[in-house]
C-alpha cells in the first residue's frame, strides 16, 4: 500500500512516541511574529531553557504594524512595545528577523514562501492558524499556540497526534472570473467549518495541477476555516520553478539534490486515504460569504438563505448571522451596499492578486461612498508592484496604497471598521468583530470581486462589471 | 515538573449557547496587544457581552446568577478560528477549569489541554438537559469526572457520558498535561534526528 505525503513527512520527522501516544514531531522550520511569541520567549527563559536551533526560526512583524504611519515609535504604545520586544528577543537568541527596515518584512505566510524558506517535505509551525498556507509547497504546516511556540523554541519539536488524510479532488477548468478563492469558499461551504477536524486536507486534481503556486497558497491558507489544521498540495514543477533562485532556496548542486528529494515526497499513486471527496471546477461560480462563518457562503447569483430552509444544525448560527449582518433572508447577494473594500491579507495579498485586479480596474474609479485600501502582503510584493506601476493604477482608481501587514484582516492595528460598516474583503475570516469593530460586517470574496464592489459601491458580479462574460 | 493530577473538576456551571464560537469571540484581537497573558481574564467574551447588553439582553457571564462559575458549557466547534492561546488563557484567568461542549476546534483543544483545562465532549441532548438544570438552579455543583468519563451534578440526578481522547485524558490524569518536560527528555533523540535530515543537517 502506498503512502501519502503526510505519511512520509511524518515518518521522517518523528523523534519518538510520547508516553501519551502522541508523536514528538521535529519541526524543521519555525516562523514567529510579534503577537504569539513574546510570552513563549518568556516561558523559555522562566524554565531556564534556551532556543535550541536559532537558525531554524524566522521572525517578522505583521499583525500590529500600522500600514500608513510606519515610523517608530508607533502611535499605539502597546504595538510599539510588541515590536521592540520581538526585536530584542531575536537579537538575544540569534533568530533571523525580517524587520521593518529589512525590505523583507510582511505577513509571515507571505514572507516564508517568497524567501524560499517554505520548502517541500518539511515540517513548519507558526503561532498562527493560517500556517496551513505553507502546505501549498508540499510541507506539513501547523498553526500552534503559544505554549507550543515555547516547545518549538526550546526543543525544535512539539507533541501532536497524527491526523487522518482527506483527499479533495477538484477537476476541470474554472470559468473566467472564478478564482482559487472561490474554490476554497466552495469547499468550505460544502464540507463545513468543522468538517476538517482531525484531518489534513490533501488538495489535488487537474484544477490544482494547473494552478500557480500563489493560487495553491490561497486554498491551503483557508484549510483551517474548514477545520483542517493542515492542508497541502503535492509538489511539482510549478512548485520547484517558484522556489528556484529565492534567497533561502538550495543553490547549485544542492538544488538538484533537493528537487530529487522533493519529487519523492509526493503521495504515491496507490496511497490510501481516510476519505476522498470530489468537486467539479465548472460548477463553481464567484462566491461571497453572507454570514459570520466562512461556510455561510453563496454564489453571486444567489440570495441569503432563510434559516428555516437550512439543515437543523445550521439554523441557529444562520439566524445569529442574519441578526449581525442586518441582511434579511432572501436578500440577493448582488446589490448589497458596502462601505469599505479591503484588498490584502495572507489569503490574497500576493503579487498575482494585485496584478489581476490592476489589469481590470485601469481607468475606473472607486465609488464615492467607499473607502478602498490595498495592502500588499509584504515589502517585497509592495516594491515589485510599485516598480510594475500597479501602485499607480490603484491610486488613480481611488484606492489607498498602504505598507505591508495584516491590516484590516483583524482589529489589531489602526486599520479597522467603524461601527457597523460593511466590508468587501479578500481576507479569510468573517467572524463577528474580526475587522476591529464589534458590530462591523465582513463579506469574504475574491480580490476581483472586492474590486468590483469597490467600483460599484455594492456587491457585484465581477464578470459583468469587468466584461469578463 | 510536577503538575497537578487533574482527575475531576467540580464547580458551578454556566451555559454560553451557540455553535462555532470562535476565538475572536472569546478574546477580541485588540486585547492581544500584550507581552504577558496576565489580566486577560476580564476581557473574556468582552464584545459578546457588550453586544448582548446593547440589545437589551444579558450575556450569561454578566448574569449575577452565574458569577463564580468554573465550568463552561457550550455548543459545537467551540474555539474555532485563530490559534491564539490568549483564548484559553483568558478563560483560565476568568476562572474556568473545565469546558463541556458538543465538539471542539483542534488547536483550541490542544492549547487548553496544555494549560490543564479539560475539554470534554457531551451530546447535544445532555448539554441541553444540563443547561436547563443550571438555569433552574444556578448553585448546583457540576462535576466533570475524567476517571469515570462522566459529568454529574450534586443533589439532582444528572449523569451523562463524556468523551475525551486518551491523548488528552491520560496526561491530565497523570499530571503530564504540559508536554515540555517530555519533549526535553527526548533532546538526545531530537539532535540525532536533526543530524539525519538533509535540510537540517547544518543547523
Ligand atoms: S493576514 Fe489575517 S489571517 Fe493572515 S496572518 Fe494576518 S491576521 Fe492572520
Amino acid at each position: 500500500m502506498g503512502k501519502t505525503l503526510l505519511d512520509k513527512v511524518w515518518e521522517e520527522h518523528t523523534v519518538r512516541t510520547l508516553p501519551d501516544g502522541r508523536t514528538q514531531l521535529l519541526i524543521g522550520t519555525h516562523l514567529i511574529h510579534e503577537v504569539t511569541s513574546p510570552q513563549a520567549f518568556g516561558m523559555v527563559r522562566d524554565l531556564g531553557l534556551k532556543v535550541l536551533y536559532p537558525k531554524r526560526t524566522f521572525a517578522t512583524v505583521d499583525h500590529i504594524v500600522p500600514t500608513d504611519q510606519r515610523a517608530e515609535p508607533f502611535s499605539d504604545p502597546l504595538a510599539d512595545a510588541m515590536v521592540k520586544e520581538l526585536r530584542k528577543n531575536c537579537a538575544e537568541t540569534g533568530v533571523t528577523f525580517f524587520d521593518l527596515s529589512s525590505g523583507n518584512q510582511g505577513i509571515v505566510h507571505i514572507v516564508g514562501p517568497e524567501q524560499g524558506i517554505t520548502q517541500p517535505g518539511t515540517t513548519i509551525a507558526c503561532g498562527d492558524s493560517h500556517t496551513s498556507t505553507h502546505g501549498a509547497f508540499g510541507a506539513i504546516a501547523f498553526g500552534i499556540g503559544t505554549s507550543q511556540v515555547r516547545d518549538v523554541l526550546a526543543t525544535q519539536t512539539m507533541a501532536i497526534g497524527k491526523p487522518k488524510v482527506r483527499r479533495i479532488n477538484v477537476d476541470g477548468k474554472l470559468s473566467p472570473g472564478v478564482y482559487s478563492k472561490d474554490v476554497i469558499l466552495h469547499i468550505i461551504r460544502h464540507l463545513g467549518v468543522n468538517g476538517g477536524i482531525g484531518y489534513a486536507y490533501e488538495y489535488g486534481g487537474s484544477t490544482f495541477d494547473s494552478f500557480t503556486q500563489e493560487e495553491r497558497m490561497t486554498v491551503c491558507n483557508m484549510s483551517i476555516e474548514g477545520g483542517a489544521r493542515v492542508g497541502y498540495v503535492n509538489p511539482d514543477e510549478t512548485t520547484f520553478e517558484y522556489l528556484r533562485g529565492r534567497p533561502y532556496s538550495p543553490k547549485g548542486a544542492e538544488w538538484e539534490a533537493a528537487v530529487t528529494r522533493w519529487k519523492a515526497v509526493s503521495s504515491d499513486k496507490d496511497a490510501e486515504y481516510d476519505d476522498i471527496v470530489h468537486f467539479k471546477a465548472e460548477e463553481i461560480l464567484p462566491t461571497v460569504t453572507w454570514g459570520i462563518t466562512p461556510a455561510q457562503a453563496i454564489f453571486i447569483d444567489e440570495k441569503i438563505p432563510d434559516p428555516k430552509d437550512l439543515p437543523l444544525k445550521d439554523r441557529d448560527t444562520a439566524a445569529e448571522a442574519i441578526e449581525h449582518m442586518k441582511l434579511p433572508a432572501g436578500t440577493p447577494a448582488v446589490g448589497i451596499k458596502i462601505d469599505v473594500a479591503f484588498l490584502g491579507s495572507c489569503t490574497n495579498g500576493r503579487l498575482s492578486d494585485l496584478q489581476e485586479v490592476a489589469k481590470h480596474i485601469r481607468g475606473r474609479k472607486v465609488s464615492d461612498h467607499v473607502k478602498a485600501i490595498v495592502v500588499p502582503g509584504s515589502q517585497v510584493v509592495s516594491t515589485i508592484a510599485e516598480k510594475m506601476g500597479l501602485a499607480e493604477i490603484f491610486r488613480e482608481a481611488g484606492f489607498e496604497w498602504r505598507g505591508a501587514g495584516c491590516s484590516m484582516c483583524l482589529g489589531m492595528n489602526p486599520d479597522k471598521l467603524v461601527g457597523d460598516q460593511l466590508c468587501a474583503s479578500s481576507s479569510n475570516r468573517n467572524f463577528k468583530g474580526r475587522q476591529g469593530s464589534p458590530t462591523g460586517r465582513t463579506m469574504l470574496m475574491s480580490p476581483l470581486m472586492v474590486a468590483a464592489a469597490a467600483l460599484t459601491g455594492e456587491v457585484s458580479d465581477a464578470r459583468k462589471v469587468f466584461g469578463i462574460i | 515538573m510536577a503538575l497537578e493530577k487533574i482527575t475531576q473538576v467540580t464547580g458551578r456551571g454556566v451555559f454560553i449557547p451557540g455553535d462555532d464560537i470562535d476565538t475572536d469571540r472569546i478574546i477580541p484581537a485588540r486585547f492581544m496587544k500584550c507581552v504577558t497573558f496576565d489580566g486577560l481574564g476580564e476581557f473574556a467574551f468582552a464584545d459578546a457581552k457588550a453586544a448582548e447588553s446593547a440589545a437589551g439582553r444579558l450575556h450569561p457571564l454578566d448574569d449575577a446568577r452565574f458569577q463564580g462559575a468554573s465550568i463552561l458549557i457550550s455548543g459545537s466547534n467551540f474555539g474555532c478560528g485563530s490559534s491564539r492561546e490568549h483564548a484559553p488563557q483568558a478563560l483560565y484567568r476568568y476562572g474556568f477549569r473545565a469546558i463541556i461542549a458538543e465538539s471542539f476546534a483542534e488547536i483550541f483543544f490542544g492549547n487548553s489541554t496544555t494549560l490543564g483545562i479539560p475539554c470534554v465532549k457531551m451530546s447535544k441532548e445532555d448539554i441541553a438537559d444540563l443547561a436547563a438544570l443550571i438555569e433552574k438552579t444556578p448553585s448546583i455543583q457540576v462535576t466533570v469526572d475524567l476517571t469515570e468519563s462522566k459529568v454529574s451534578t450534586d443533589d439532582i440526578d444528572f449523569s451523562a457520558e463524556i468523551i475525551i481522547p486518551g491523548h488528552a485524558r491520560e496526561p491530565l490524569m497523570n499530571g503530564r498535561w504540559d508536554s515540555i518536560a517530555d519533549l526535553v527528555d527526548g533532546l538526545d533523540d531530537v539532535k540525532a534526528r536533526v543530524a539525519s535530515i538533509s535540510y537540517l543537517a547544518n543547523s
